[in-house]
């Protein structure tokens, strides 16, 4: 089943025409996704992607006119709040914001619309959502995965590729991997990936990578303890070197007042059942020592 | 981007709310007159503050009382110019000291698990929130702000009822909802008020008076949004700003300075910190964090290389990209060329996965760059190469 993207996926691009835009919906199409339409403001009744993608003015009419049901948001970050909302508003159920550096109270009543409307929004600042084998939406590379039962959620992006790349070489494929965001104010929490990817038949084994800051990861740590009990998890947290009060490149990454720190979300990773993991690249070990087979 | 008392001062009195008067002073003259100014108004004493964007500046002796024109000179003349936690203070703040009767403590903070603006709320102020929050967690209010509307009346009177506030009711909803106000009008992470206090003060009449007023105020603005914020950026501190930390924001690079010898340069905010955190692990110290963000061009590489090599400390160098949009190629060729330029040599060890990582093999090893294959071998090999060159150690 994989959960968020699959092959039921039909994939609006918003910000279509732009030179991000244009380069990762060419990757995602390659990759197979099911790209259906794209948007950008003015631009309605130009195609996209060598004419195999039609552009709209509006969300609205793009959904009207093709029934795409998840939006990958590439429009800057003075536009990408409304681009979120007009998304939600037209419909679409799952809604991946790309777009780095939204101011973090731009996004509070952002959240609060998607919510109301019943969407969900993956992000902002995140790398999106690959579903090995089935779609690809967003900035993941696409040659890093192979198909399997590992879920992957990863509040980074590139270090997610870098986990990703090692599962692969050890030969354990993976159902879906997600980059929730590195911003302070999300759609998506570890916590929610968690009860999808429990929630799916196919997802057998969990790897989480968090990094400093906020709390979660000891979030979902307590709720994995419970729910997550009989499923092989293990984790890796990013900056146990990070000073405190730096912000570390994410806007999210920043330890304050002493909390936040990745003492701290390793030490309730593993009270909750986690192998934690000193380098991304003992994940795969890990995983066969919690008793996955692949 | 953290803001000086005076400045973050300033923004409350904009916002409507009471902040008693102060001058800033640069030097021990200008402090002087300031006093004089503060003591001809019937001040019985005056208050010196640092103005250091660090916490902790009264502990270091950055915060004095003066009781006269000329102690405020020997104060003012202690004061500036003092090092508090590395920074040398170049101002300070000058005003009446405020007879306090109770203090209090007031903070908007972004509140990320409930995805609102939270207004927390002690009546022990004058101590560090984390301190109350460790020692007497009841003793701290939440209330979340509306998403849309901000903070409402109500909510506001519950706040300033549950802080024992009721004497000075209408202040106080005036001031929580002036917090939530000024948070958004500037998009600040953090406005604080420690202590809010009720001060005792002489009516014009000559009467006594209580009144409760923001004492402190320290704000920080989300770096995200300063680019609509043309008039904050202004504020920011030259004084307070290493200058590779301006050079590594102005070239659209993030850079942090750390105190190790192994310099960083990675693509992605949490690749970058990974790295370090593996140099730590195989025995190393990661000299900064820096990332080059994705599908960096190879003069932006450049200009990282340069940022490193500005620290007489390093003494090796790891680059770790994991090429998405970021191509390995592109990068390779800017590490070619900087090495060309660059007017000191220290050991690197180059590591390039992912888009076109081929392309930048090859040209690295023409080039006879050291690489490594795997993170944990890149990491080793840095480390082996930084003690290498470290001092007393036999080749």
């Amino acid at each position: 089943m994989s959960i968020l993207v699959g092959s039921e996926t039909r994939l609006l691009v918003q910000g279509i025409t732009g030179r991000e835009g244009a380069f990762h919906a060419g990757a995602c199409q390659a990759y197979g996704t099911n790209v259906v339409a794209g948007v950008t403001p003015g631009k309605g009744g130009q195609t996209a992607l060598d004419g195999s993608v039609p552009v709209f003015d509006t969300v609205a009419e793009a959904v009207r006119e093709t029934g795409a049901n998840t939006s990958l948001i590439f429009v800057p970050a003075a536009g990408a709040p409304d681009a979120v909302m007009e998304a939600a508003t037209a419909g679409i159920a799952t809604i991946f914001c790309i777009t780095e550096g939204i101011p973090a109270l731009d996004m509070i009543p952002v959240v609060e619309m998607v919510r109301a409307h019943g969407a969900r929004l993956i992000g902002p600042n995140c790398p999106g959502a690959t579903s090995p084998g089935r779609a690809k939406v967003g900035i993941i590379p696409g040659s890093i995965h192979r198909e399997g039962r590992v879920g992957v959620v990863s509040r980074s992006g590139t270090l997610t590729y870098e986990a990703v790349q090692a599962m692969t070489d050890a030969g354990l494929g993976q159902s879906t991997c997600i980059g929730i965001g590195g911003d302070p104010i999300i759609g998506t929490t570890f916590l929610d990936v968690l009860e999808l990817f429990a929630a799916d038949p196919e997802t057998e084994a969990i790897v989480l990578i968090g990094e400093i800051g906020g709390a979660a990861e000891e979030t979902a740590a307590a709720w994995a303890a419970e729910h997550l009990r009989d499923v092989p998890r293990v984790a890796f947290i990013a900056g146990r070197t990070a000073p405190e009060g730096k912000r570390m490149g994410h806007a999210g990454a920043i330890i304050s007042g002493g909390a936040g720190t990745a003492a701290s979300k390793v030490e309730a990773l593993e009270a909750a059942g986690f192998r934690v993991a000193g380098s991304p690249t003992e994940l795969p070990t890990l995983l066969r020592d919690a008793g996955f087979a692949g | 981007m953290k803001l000086q008392e005076a400045d973050a001062k300033t923004l409350l009195v904009a916002q409507g709310l009471p902040v008693p008067g102060w001058e800033v002073a640069h030097t021990v003259t200008e402090a002087r007159a300031a006093a004089e100014r503060l003591f001809a108004a019937g001040a019985a004493a005056v208050v010196v503050k640092a103005q250091v964007l660090v916490g902790g500046r009264g502990k270091a002796g950055g915060v004095k009382l003066a009781g006269s024109i000329d102690e405020t000179d020997a104060v003012a003349g202690a004061i500036l110019g003092m090092d508090i936690k590395g920074f040398t203070v170049r101002k300070v703040l000058v005003a009446a000291a405020a007879d306090i009767a109770r203090e209090f403590y007031l903070a908007a903070v972004v509140d990320r698990a409930a995805r609102r603006i939270l207004l927390m709320g002690s009546s022990e102020g004058g101590v560090e929130i984390e301190t109350v929050a460790a020692t007497n967690p009841d003793a701290i209010v939440r209330v979340h702000a509306d998403p849309n509307l901000g903070l409402l009346d109500f909510q506001a009177r519950e706040l300033a009822f549950t802080m024992g506030l009721e004497a000075h009711l209408k202040d106080a909803v005036r001031i929580a909802k002036g917090l939530v106000a000024t948070m958004r009008a500037y998009d600040a992470d953090l406005v604080e008020i420690n202590p809010l206090a009720i001060v005792r003060e002489r009516a014009a009449d000559g009467s006594a008076v209580q009144r409760l007023v923001c004492l402190d105020a320290k704000i920080t603005i989300d770096d995200s949004a300063l680019p609509r914020h043309p008039a904050l950026e202004e504020l920011r501190d030259p004084d307070e700003e290493a200058p590779e930390d301006r050079e590594a924001r102005e070239a659209g690079l993030t850079f942090i300075k750390l105190d190790g010898t192994i310099g960083c340069m990675v693509n992605g905010a949490g690749l970058a910190m990974t790295t370090m955190d593996l140099v730590k692990r195989a025995g190393g110290e990661p000299a900064n964090f820096l990332d080059i963000g994705g599908g960096a061009r190879h003069e932006k590489v450049e200009e990282a290389m340069r940022l490193i090599l500005a620290d007489p400390k390093v003494d090796a160098i790891l680059v770790n990209i994991f090429g998405g949009i970021t191509r390995g190629d592109e990068v390779a060729r800017g590490l070619i060329e900087a090495r060309a330029q660059q007017d000191r040599d220290v050991p690197m060890v180059v590591r390039i996965v992912g888009t076109n990582a081929d392309e930048a093999a090859t040209l690295l090893q023409e080039a006879r760059f050291e690489t490594a294959t795997s993170l944990d071998e890149a990491a080793a090999k840095a480390v082996a190469a930084s003690r290498g060159a470290g001092p007393g150690v036999a080749t």
